[in-house]
């Protein structure tokens, strides 16, 4: 009985739908638009997209995004990983201790791990440009690759690499053929975690980067002071790239979830040890 | 197999390096005289002194919280009635809307607040909605109202989707147990399910508060120049003004509030649950 109309429910479900697609929706149709308007729309044209192609700063950033994510991803998996499997095999001690520094950078607000990370390349003396990017985005990733791993690895039987190196495997073969397919799935959320928080990123980017080297986001963020309807265009083809990757990995939303699962199980077990 | 504990070692190292390190630097940094060096340097407390006898700074951290509190209240007002009609759906159902939400917050947080520019700009497709009822003459973008669209538009997802969590976890035969024993709908929800989604709302609130205290691109965005947050003040320090050790100072501050803020909420949600248990 309770489950009859729910027009009420209905009605702002509705309202929140359109609160959350009608910017997107509006963005991709102003990307069209022949004039430099952003309120109206005065007829269909591909000029902006011509000029976001021939526009090298947008382009590059594109790239730069891309790569970095995809380096980012790869090698934060690789090691995370790796180390998640090291951990669990380590004393408790150190375990712990890691574990507890492996929570700071998912804690922290993301403006204080970027103002550290900063602080760190200017003291070493290290030039900021693309190198540091990809430094800080492989650092902040695989706090969550190594938080995906390790309940899989938990669930592991402790005896299992003992028994394949008993059988006759090398301690890589173990490794490779025996845990690794057995934890698989808590590496590949891991992996897409990393590369949406990597896609994704603006502000640690912001304060790490040097040299011109932009990634979309600050391109979006330092362009968008004038009017330039090129943001519109390069903005629909962000879109349309994620929407395919999503239709690839048709199971990625709930990963999504379970990523803020992850932090909210970090917030509030360590809030309650205080 | 203690042969592959030597795996983490690597990881142990990097840890130190770009976990530790950084965050010893900003202590390090909120502490000493400018321009000090790591092996030569003076220790002095004058930034967190400039800062809490500065009132202009104050304001922007006040603004900062406000806006904040506003923009997670906002989302618990609006994210609680969507949580509970999700939560209340069919399994099939519950799946797309869950996807639904869920889809844009994959989108690059840049470039959907950048979308919102267009949409609340003068002659733009609100004004034009408002002018309908004769609203329109107000200025839209570049007021606190234009960043708070933003920050709910960006955070609310997270509080839909935790509460929804917490609310269909619950056990249904709980509200018809409630109904059967004589309470009316608002009894029933009051007494039995509010208290039962309380965890959702309180990691919902750390999810949304967060990222809303310390954001600076929003405000920057849709704020314009006229609506300065304290994000705003810390990238101004390191990026424009280039004094570390007086932003250092600003983001430490910034972080030790959001921890006792988080540490009060979560010791509200324990103090209400404690006293559902005394009343047993």
């Amino acid at each position: 009985m309770k489950k009859s109309k729910r027009p009420f429910g209905k009605l702002i479900m509705g309202l929140m739908l359109a609160f959350f697609y009608l910017p997107i929706i509006f963005m991709i149709i102003f990307s069209f638009n022949e004039s430099r308007s952003l309120t109206n729309f005065t007829g269909f044209s591909f000029r902006w997209y011509e000029k976001m192609w021939n526009d090298s700063e947008m382009m590059e950033s594109l790239y730069t995004t891309i790569i970095v994510a995809v380096l980012a991803t790869v090698i934060s998996t690789a090691v995370g990983t790796i180390s998640a499997i090291g951990l669990s095999k380590s004393k408790k001690i150190v375990h712990d201790l890691v574990l507890q520094i492996n929570d700071f950078p998912i804690m922290n607000p993301e403006i204080v791990t970027a103002i550290g990370l900063m602080l760190l390349f200017m003291t070493l003396g290290v030039e900021r440009g693309f190198m540091t990017m990809l430094l800080a985005h492989i650092a902040f990733c695989i706090p969550y690759v190594i938080l995906s791993v390790m309940p899989k690895i938990r669930s592991l039987d402790p005896n299992l690499a003992d028994a394949a190196m008993d059988l006759g495997a090398t301690p890589w073969q173990a490794l490779t053929k025996v845990i690794v397919p057995q934890i698989k799935v808590g590496i590949f959320s891991g992996a897409l975690i990393a590369f949406t928080m990597s896609f994704d990123d603006f502000i640690i980017s912001y304060f790490v980067t040097g040299r011109g080297v932009k990634n979309l986001s600050i391109m979006v963020y330092t362009m968008s002071k004038r009017i330039n309807p090129s943001i519109n265009a390069i903005s629909t083809l962000v879109v349309v790239f994620i929407t395919l990757i999503l239709i690839g990995v048709n199971i990625a939303p709930l990963i999504r979830e379970k990523r803020h699962k992850l932090k909210v199980k970090k917030l509030s077990g360590d809030l309650k040890e205080i | 197999m203690k042969r592959f504990s030597q795996l983490a070692i690597p990881y142990i190292v990097w840890g130190i390096l770009l976990i530790v390190l950084p965050m010893v630097l900003i202590a390090f940094y909120s502490v000493t005289e400018d321009g000090n060096g790591i092996i030569s340097f003076t220790f002095t407390l004058k930034h967190y002194i400039r800062f809490f006898t500065d009132p202009d700074f104050l304001l922007v951290l006040w603004r900062s919280i406000k806006i904040a509190v506003k923009t997670t209240l906002i989302c618990i007002a609006l994210g609680y009635p969507i949580a509970y009609f999700i939560a209340f759906s069919s399994d099939r159902i519950r799946n797309i809307l869950i996807l639904a939400i869920t889809l844009p917050t994959w989108i690059n947080t840049l470039v959907r607040t950048y979308a919102w520019i267009g949409l609340l700009s003068e002659g733009g497709v609100i004004q034009q909605v408002l002018n309908i009822f004769g609203l329109g003459h107000e200025e839209l973008l570049y007021t606190e109202g234009a960043v708070l669209i933003g920050m709910v538009y960006n955070f609310i997802p997270f509080m839909i989707l935790q509460i929804n969590t917490s609310l269909s976890k619950m056990d249904k035969s709980l509200m018809e147990a409630s109904n059967d024993l004589g309470a009316n709908g608002l009894q029933t929800f009051l007494r039995v399910i509010l208290p039962l989604s309380l965890p959702g709302v309180v990691s919902g609130i750390s999810l949304v508060f967060l990222p809303a205290v310390s954001s600076f691109s929003i405000p920057k965005l849709l704020g314009g120049g006229q609506f300065f947050l304290i994000g705003n003040v810390i990238e101004n320090q390191f990026i424009t003004v280039g004094e570390w050790n007086f932003g250092s100072s600003i983001s430490l501050i910034m972080a030790m509030i959001m921890m006792a803020t988080m540490y009060v909420v979560r010791r509200l949600e324990d103090y209400s649950r404690g006293g559902d248990k005394e009343r047993e």
